[in-house]
């Protein structure tokens, strides 16, 4: 293979000479111990390389092995359930082989190349197919069937086609191309993790990615194949949302890429999943999950690439048509390691130090979201749906990551420092929050959920709306000022807050609620408050109505189980109450 | 031996800058003998073909262009370790500073470390009891976890930070347990306090100190703390010890990194803090945590003080990103007089779910905790209210609320700095403060606690589990 030799090293930037001939975004092995950098500028012929590992002991004179190849990812069987660090190297493995701590120049392939697949043939020979068909299955873990795809530039037709139990590398088709070349498929592909996988068409987002959060799901919707960002202060939970999302919505692949976090929140997630039941099938969560831990102690370099190798696995799902929802915790470290990188390459710098170019890569990364029909000549349908949590500095709204972030999706979810101190949580500001997907989503939601769905979450936001006009003046002049219909609002709204919008992620029977239940516990609360208006219209002394007793009883319905009969019974309990006031 | 170059060619703050080198690997030791043959060290910065770029830890007063001698050693810093090392004080740099011998290594040790495999992380879940209410009851520590304290010029941190290494300990557990302590930067007399603690409890006898004080060389801060840390992993992952490792103060470390970023003329950050600020603390607070199949743990409690009390300044803000919360002292409780101002609401631990509850604390410690938090947060909501408008002004309820603020940070708050108050005892006080509020407005507590509990002559009553 192809040499350089270093001339330079500053931290995770090495620069090399004698490297005329190499692409841009190729990898390269630099050093005698081969650490993994990939190339990020060329001037003549020196490239310039980030090292994905700790350059401490590397050297000018070393050599710099050229590859060729641009970093890329291994896509196939064994994927799932796997912690793959930012450039998708097994840390179980590596942990296995090489002790507790990382250690460097560490090669070890992505998938088992000695684990055995059965492996079902879909296709038979003489059959035409195109880039993106499915040639056969393999039943990955209980809960997924893992479907083995044509790749790119494999149109043609299949002159041979086995079935049995293979490795990831044993050959299980071959497809002769129009050209009349051979190609050999087997269980896996490989794909430059830059570069976005091709899709037959885009869709407009329809359906709703349920959460079982209340505030999410109610208050402000995400699509399936949507986009959102949950920007915050430390502290606020932004990992709390995130992990929710992982262990409840209804995806049917989780990607978590945990990027320049804390290793513990890792440890939570690794020792946490395989306890976790799927509420549909009862099997271990994390049959369902990969996930990517480049933590804030592992090399800055490969924190900037990790993001995209989430990415890649989570296309390469969704191109099988699953839906697929990928959360990146956290953007800004991401866009921190970008910032530091440009640092030591001496890039002028835009707002805040970060290069100039960020605003156009986070939209990018975003916009490979979507709900698609699949490559192939199949009508298969996926979605992506891209969550990114965003951690500017002091919880400052202004930061560019946050605002470059806020120009591309379509969902806010922000989280608020002052909820959070009131351990209001999830600590989602419902006045700053929003969500574009409301309109989209509202026939779904009529036809799935009930017919007043939508316009009950709209009432409950307006309610929401009025109590902070309403406790402006009461601030002002005091609560005597306000009369007995806007005391009344003021008190739905809070039940609202604390019986509906307050969830509790670690109680067993608060850390999820179905739509259904969702929506009855809303309706109840605002049934509640239209009884309430009446009374006061007919006359009823306004503490008489709010000490109720059955108050209590709504307040309590987060704690009822899923069960239709017991939730009813509370609206029973209101009309009760109010007939005996 | 080693080569030995002539060839400084330019001095600026705390870099040298070395020419005609050949050999030098990024990150490399240095050693350099000035004039006088007097030797400070050094690690290199930056290395291209003919030049490389060397922090010195000593500060460079008194070096000169033509008489400096540079030797590249070859190798990164690293600490030498034995179990020898356990009640020695070092300085900054690793030096003895006790006048006793050097230690006879069983290891050398890099001292930067690498980073714990996610996959080896055990998940810390074994609750600690400081002895302190506002901690235990409010933002349990567990064995593993980073927690700092925020604090501010004048509040009494050192305090806290000595009664939690004196107090500390997990319910029904007699294990090896030992104290790192580094300092970064603080007065003789703040060290001293420390000092002269651990030797009063016999705490000193099972400490490793490294001192840098204010009056040494600010550069050798940024070694500090690594060889802190490289010291409680061999006594946490080697000697299988529980290892409590005190920082103070991280704002001198930031400050120390700044003037090298300055210096080398890189592209400042916020407040002209490096870009690389995040990744930089975060390489030594991920330094803390469980392996799995390990005995040993390293719990961290690094110490900061604000600027101008500012949360929102760039080092306690990229340290509450990376640490599992924070504990935040507030100078309006210290103004009052109460000790540890600790001021409860903004402060957090994140890892107490998996630490707390049944058969670790006790089942109802999670409600209790969330209901006292809202109560307490409604009550100074009804205080803020009461300053402006009267106290008239406010309703029966809020006005019971405001008692209750009033309550928890004189009697739940408010406890003395020789005090240690069992789990029990300060879950029991929650009670106690909570019993002022009618039942129904305790929401955050199931019906079941709040049943065996909430009355204290009931049948399942208060006293019986006081007992437990």
């Amino acid at each position: 293979m192809r040499q350089g030799k270093i001339i330079r090293v500053a931290g995770p930037l090495v620069v090399a000479a004698e490297c005329l001939g190499a692409k841009m975004y190729d990898m390269v092995k630099v050093g005698h111990l081969g650490l993994i950098g990939e190339i990020i500028e060329l001037n003549n012929d020196q490239a310039y390389i980030q090292v994905y590992e700790d350059t401490t002991g590397v050297g000018p004179g070393e050599p710099v092995v050229l590859t060729e190849k641009p970093l890329s990812v291994e896509l196939g069987p064994g994927i799932l359930g796997s912690i793959y660090d930012g450039i998708q190297r097994p840390l179980d493995i590596i942990r296995a082989r090489h002790g507790d701590f990382v250690s460097r120049g560490i090669e070890v392939p992505a998938l088992d190349r000695e684990r055995r697949w059965p492996f079902e043939p879909a296709k038979k020979a003489g059959d035409r197919v195109l880039a993106g068909d499915i040639i056969g299955y393999v039943q990955e873990t209980p809960l997924i069937q893992h479907r083995i795809m044509v790749p790119e530039n494999g149109d043609g037709e299949i002159t041979e086609i086995r079935e049995g139990e293979f490795l990831v590398t044993d050959v299980v088709c071959r497809i002769k191309k129009e050209s009349g070349e051979i190609k050999e498929l087997n269980l896996f592909q490989v794909w430059p993790v830059r570069k976005q996988r091709p899709v037959k068409e885009r869709l407009m987002p329809f359906e709703p990615l349920i959460t079982g959060q209340r505030i999410l799901d109610t208050l402000f919707p995400l699509a399936k194949g949507g986009t959102a960002c949950v920007p915050g202060p430390f502290g606020s939970g932004k990992t709390v949302v995130q992990h929710q999302l992982a262990k409840w919505s209804d995806a049917q692949i989780i990607v978590y890429v945990a990027c320049g976090e804390r290793g513990n929140e890792v440890a939570d997630l690794l020792l946490s999943f395989p306890e976790l039941k799927d509420p549909n099938t009862g099997r271990p969560l994390l049959e369902r999950t990969v996930i990517i831990a480049n933590t804030s102690n592992m090399p800055v370099a490969a924190r900037e690439a990790s993001i995209y190798t989430g990415m890649t696995i989570a296309e390469y799902f969704r191109d099988m048509g699953y839906s697929v929802a990928l959360m990146a915790d956290s953007s800004s470290r991401w866009a921190e390691a970008l910032r530091e990188i440009g640092g030591r390459m001496e890039e002028m710098p835009g707002d805040e130090g970060y290069p100039a170019y960020l605003a156009s890569r986070l939209a990018e990364f975003y916009e490979r979201a979507g709900k698609v029909v699949c490559a192939g000549s199949e009508e298969r349908i996926g979605a992506l749906s891209v969550i990114g949590a965003v951690s500017p500095p002091g919880g400052d709204l202004s930061d560019p990551v946050v605002q470059a972030t806020l120009k591309v999706v379509k969902v806010f979810w922000a989280l608020d420092d002052r909820l959070a101190n009131m351990r209001h949580f999830p600590a989602i500001n419902w006045l700053q929050s929003y969500s574009l997907y409301r309109d989209s989503l509202k026939k779904y939601l009529a036809e799935k959920v009930a017919e007043d769905f939508v316009e009950l979450s709209q009432e409950a936001m307006k309610l929401l709306e009025l109590e902070a006009e309403l406790q402006e003046i009461a601030r002002l002049i005091g609560l005597e000022s306000l009369s007995y219909r806007e005391r009344l609002i003021l008190e739905t709204a809070r039940s609202i807050r604390e019986d509906f919008l307050h969830q509790n992620a670690f109680h067993p029977q608060d850390t999820y609620t179905s739509m259904r239940k969702q929506y009855l516990m809303l309706r109840t609360i605002l049934h509640f408050h239209h009884r309430a208006s009446e009374a006061l219209e007919a006359g009823k002394e306004f503490n008489d109505i709010v000490s109720l007793e059955v108050r209590d009883r709504i307040s309590k319905m987060k704690y009822l189980p899923e069960d239709e009969e017991a939730l009813l019974q509370v609206e029973k309990e209101v009309d009760a109450s109010f007939k005996a006031l | 031996m080693h080569k030995e170059y002539l060839t400084v060619s330019n001095i600026v703050g705390p870099l040298v800058i070395v020419e005609k080198i050949a050999g030098v690997k990024y990150n490399e030791l240095v050693e350099i003998e000035d004039s006088r043959g007097h030797l400070r060290r050094g690690t290199v910065l930056e290395v291209s073909t003919d030049q490389a770029v060397v922090q010195v830890f000593e500060g460079t007063v008194g070096l000169d262009i033509d008489k400096s001698r540079v030797r590249f050693l070859g190798r990164s810093q690293q600490l030498p370790v034995s179990e020898e090392i356990i009640g020695r004080v070092f300085d900054g740099s690793g030096r003895p500073r006790d006048n006793g011998p050097r230690i006879i290594a069983r290891k050398r040790l890099d001292i930067n470390g690498s980073p714990i495999n996610p996959d080896a992380r055990d998940y810390p879940s074994e609750f600690i009891q400081t002895g302190i209410s506002s901690i235990d009851g409010m933002n349990p520590l567990v064995r593993g976890q980073k927690l700092p304290i925020f604090s501010g010029s004048g509040l009494p941190h050192p305090r806290i930070a000595a009664q939690i290494a004196r107090q500390a300990r997990v319910l029904g557990k007699e294990e090896k347990f030992a104290v790192v302590f580094a300092a970064m930067g603080i007065t003789f007399e703040e060290a001293s306090f420390f000092i002269e603690d651990f030797r009063n409890t016999g705490a000193l006898e099972r400490a490793v100190l490294f001192l840098n004080l204010a009056n040494e060389p600010a550069i050798e801060r940024i070694a500090t703390p690594r060889l802190a840390l490289t010291c409680a992993e061999y006594l946490a992952f080697e000697l299988d010890m529980h290892v409590l490792v005190i920082l103070v103060d991280m704002t001198f470390y930031a400050e120390a990194l700044r003037e090298i970023s300055a210096a080398r003329k890189e592209i400042p950050g916020r407040r002209g803090y490096p870009g690389y600020l995040y990744t930089d603390l975060a390489t030594m607070y991920e330094r803390a945590g469980r392996i799995k199949g390990k005995p040993g743990s390293i719990t961290m409690i690094p110490i900061l003080t604000m600027p101008e009390d500012d949360k929102t300044h760039p080092i306690p803000d990229l340290t509450g990103y990376i640490t599992e919360g924070q504990v935040i002292l507030s100078r309006e409780l210290h103004r009052k007089g109460i000790y540890p101002p600790i001021d409860v609401l903004p402060s957090l631990s994140r890892l107490k779910d998996k630490g707390i509850g049944a058969g670790k604390t006790r089942e109802d410690h999670a409600d209790v905790l969330n209901q006292l938090f809202a109560c307490y947060a409604r009550g100074k909501e009804a205080r803020e209210l009461s300053l402006i408008l009267g106290e008239a002004a406010l309703s029966d309820l809020d006005r019971l609320y405001l008692k209750f603020a009033d309550l928890f940070e004189t009697e739940f708050v408010r406890q003395g700095e020789f005090e240690a108050r069992t789990i029990e005892e300060t879950i029991e006080l929650g009670w106690k403060l909570m019993r002022q509020l009618p039942k129904k407005e305790l929401k955050r507590i199931r019906p079941e606690y709040l049943e065996k509990y909430y009355s204290p002559a009931g049948p399942a009553g208060g006293e019986k589990s006081n007992e437990t």
